[in-house]
């Protein structure tokens, strides 16, 4: 037998099994997910279910948290706002979202320009989130420049009271912080339309219009849906945006969380938390139902 | 039923002209086939008759009217596109009925009409399906039931059997026959196989370099090209440069014997480079010095009875009817 058939033959040997391969190749994935993942989820749900008092928190079994928490009038009226706040940024994400990537897919001839003009898309995300939150304040605020600029031009006699420290300002600030992620999966769907079912449409005599709701929506619903579902996440756990921009006056189910865990009440944050997830996790759900978006993972 | 014209028609994208002032005339209930080299403006000579391309000049006639600035639609045309565009998220009998959709016939009727239409393609069947689980021939059917829906007065097909198999190609290359002669409306087809042209036009217009270089029925120009692009591009020919110019003669008109041979028109005497056998017929590859590379295609019974060696030196003949002049 020749060496080299022989070497070959001691390191097939050595080679594990494919069944125990395919564990080795899983295993960093595992790992990854299970200590960043799994275990501080279930850390939280076990400490949702601790004891507290003003100063500390202890192992226990007590459903208070739960119980507190889901009969709780407050939370209702705070839910209720998250939901209106994650509707209305949602509905303003996916319109402007959509018309966005829709020009810069269909109108945008070159690609050179179309790549250009998606990194403008992204200039705002150089700076942190805070930073873009804050800019706003001199540009809302009694005196900033939108109330001057009406004043000046005549359109209003006093400034705007509502433009900062409001709901507007919350969901004016969410649209600027989450519209790219909209835009982002929408984009990549609609370059992947192929252009010649557009021109199919035409010859078979559909409209400008026809062809928006007849071929692109439809064809569009996954990007639209992976938006939806980055757009519905990050408003239902955010918290610093409606504390900076509602000027402390709105809450959300984020703010009830960071406020328990500012007073120490790492139970009942926890519980919190575990509500939040569960209603989030229900909500993805429901959105999976509408749409198939394995096909573009 | 009525005829589409061509009168000068050119195509420019700034600088580069595509397609330059070609006239044409497509009689009614034909079969046609734009045959060219890719890059040559087939496609987009076809882009324009169906309105997806604007006409830089000229005019496209059909009957009495002046289609040039028409939207497809309203053109009479309806065109089948190369990789078949169907809308994968319909199935299979909405796309069919889609056209219907948008002029806004009501449910039950577009969809009883896109059945009749997949019955004449064999694809009544599949009606609920959508195009992805379908496979090339029958997502083909799919897309001529979709062209055909609107009773076009010309179909229009772009490369349509390039994207299948070969033994597809060959049957589906039959129906589209059938069909075209049953429907009795004219088929303008696009294709760089020179194969399908032959088989499937009535009138075949080759195109070179944004101009039409010949056209005319399949044996006018198979048996006498004008040019020697035609004669090159259509197979078959040997291109030969004698005093007289470049002359043309099909490979299976070459007589060839090992001494000369008295009915002969012309001849000439070539060495034996290589031996093709390709079942029925074997071709003989030959060096014919300043006459350039020459190809003679013998029935396989005649090749074996006196086969020749590699190498060997040979005498070619042909009748002087058989021989073409080629215009430069």
């Amino acid at each position: 037998m020749a060496p080299g058939a022989a070497s070959k033959e001691t390191a097939v040997s050595k080679a594990p099994s494919p069944e125990k391969a395919s564990w080795f190749l899983v295993s960093p994935l595992v790992l990854v997910l299970g200590v960043f993942l799994v275990l501080p989820i279930l850390t939280i749900v076990t400490v949702s279910f601790w004891d507290y008092n003003e100063y500390n928190f202890f192992p226990a079994f007590i459903l208070e948290n739960y119980s507190y928490l889901l009969t709780s009038q407050v939370t209702l009226a705070t839910y209720l706002k998250t939901f209106k706040f994650m509707a209305l940024t949602w509905v303003f994400c996916a319109v402007i979202g959509f018309t966005v990537a829709y020009f810069l897919a269909f109108h945008v001839r070159s690609l050179p320009m179309q790549v250009v003009l998606f990194l403008i898309c992204t200039v705002p995300f150089w700076t942190s989130n805070i930073i873009r939150m804050i800019s706003w304040i001199p540009f809302l605020g009694r005196n900033g420049i939108a109330n001057s600029t009406l004043i000046s031009a005549g359109v209003i006699d006093e400034p705007l009271e509502w433009l900062l420290f409001s709901d507007f300002a919350v969901v004016l600030a969410f649209v600027h912080l989450y519209c790219l992620f909209m835009v982002v999966p929408i984009f990549n769907t609609m370059m992947r339309i192929d252009r010649s079912l557009i021109e199919a449409a035409r010859d078979a005599g559909a409209s400008g219009f026809q062809i928006l709701t007849n071929v692109i929506i439809p064809l569009t619903k996954p990007g639209i849906m992976i938006g939806s579902i980055f757009v519905v996440t990050l408003v239902m756990g955010d918290f610093i945006t409606v504390r900076f921009m509602s000027g402390g006056q709105s809450a959300s189910v984020g703010r009830v969380i960071s406020n328990e865990i500012a007073l120490l009440q790492y139970p009942a944050a926890a519980a919190s938390a575990v509500v939040l997830l569960i209603t989030v996790l229900i909500m993805i759900g429901i959105m999976m139902r509408f749409v198939d978006i394995r096909k573009e993972l | 039923m009525s005829a589409l014209e061509l009168v000068s028609v050119t195509k420019a994208y700034g600088e580069t002209i595509a397609v330059d002032a070609i006239t044409h005339n497509f009689a009614s209930g034909s079969y046609s086939c734009l045959l060219g080299p890719s890059g040559c403006g087939k496609s987009s000579t076809l882009r324009m008759i169906a309105g997806h391309e604007v006409v830089t000049e000229g005019d496209i006639l059909l009957g009495s009217a002046n289609i040039t600035d028409l939207p497809p639609a309203k053109r009479g045309t309806a065109m089948m596109f190369q990789n078949y565009a169907l809308f994968p998220h319909l199935s299979v009998v909405d796309n069919v009925a889609f056209s219907q959709k948008m002029q806004g016939v009501e449910k039950k009727a577009r969809r009883a009409r896109a059945m009749e239409l997949l019955e004449l393609v064999h694809m009544e069947d599949y009606s609920e399906r959508v195009p992805d689980q379908l496979s090339g021939g029958q997502q083909q059917r799919v897309a001529l039931a979709r062209a055909l829906v609107t009773e076009p007065q010309i179909l229009l097909l772009d490369e349509p059997l390039s994207a299948l198999d070969p033994f597809l190609r060959t049957r589906m290359r039959a129906e589209l026959k059938k069909l075209q002669r049953e429907l009795g409306i004219s088929f303008i087809h696009v294709t760089h196989s020179q194969d399908e042209a032959l088989a499937l036009a009535d009138d075949i217009i080759v195109m070179n370099n944004a101009v039409i270089e010949q056209s005319g029925a399949p044996q006018q120009v198979f048996n006498a090209p004008t040019s020697e692009f035609v004669a090159r591009f259509i197979g078959g020919h040997n291109v030969m440069k004698t005093d007289a110019g470049l002359m043309a003669v099909r490979t299976d008109r070459v007589q060839m014997a090992r001494g000369t041979t008295g009915a002969a028109d012309e001849a000439l005497s070539a060495t034996v480079r290589d031996v093709e056998f390709l079942g029925s017929v074997v071709n003989i590859s030959l060096d014919g010095g300043p006459t350039g590379d020459l190809i003679a295609t013998l029935p396989d019974s005649r090749f074996f009875d006196q086969p020749v060696e590699i190498g060997e030196s040979v005498f070619l003949s042909w009748k002087a009817e058989d021989a073409h002049h080629l215009a430069a």
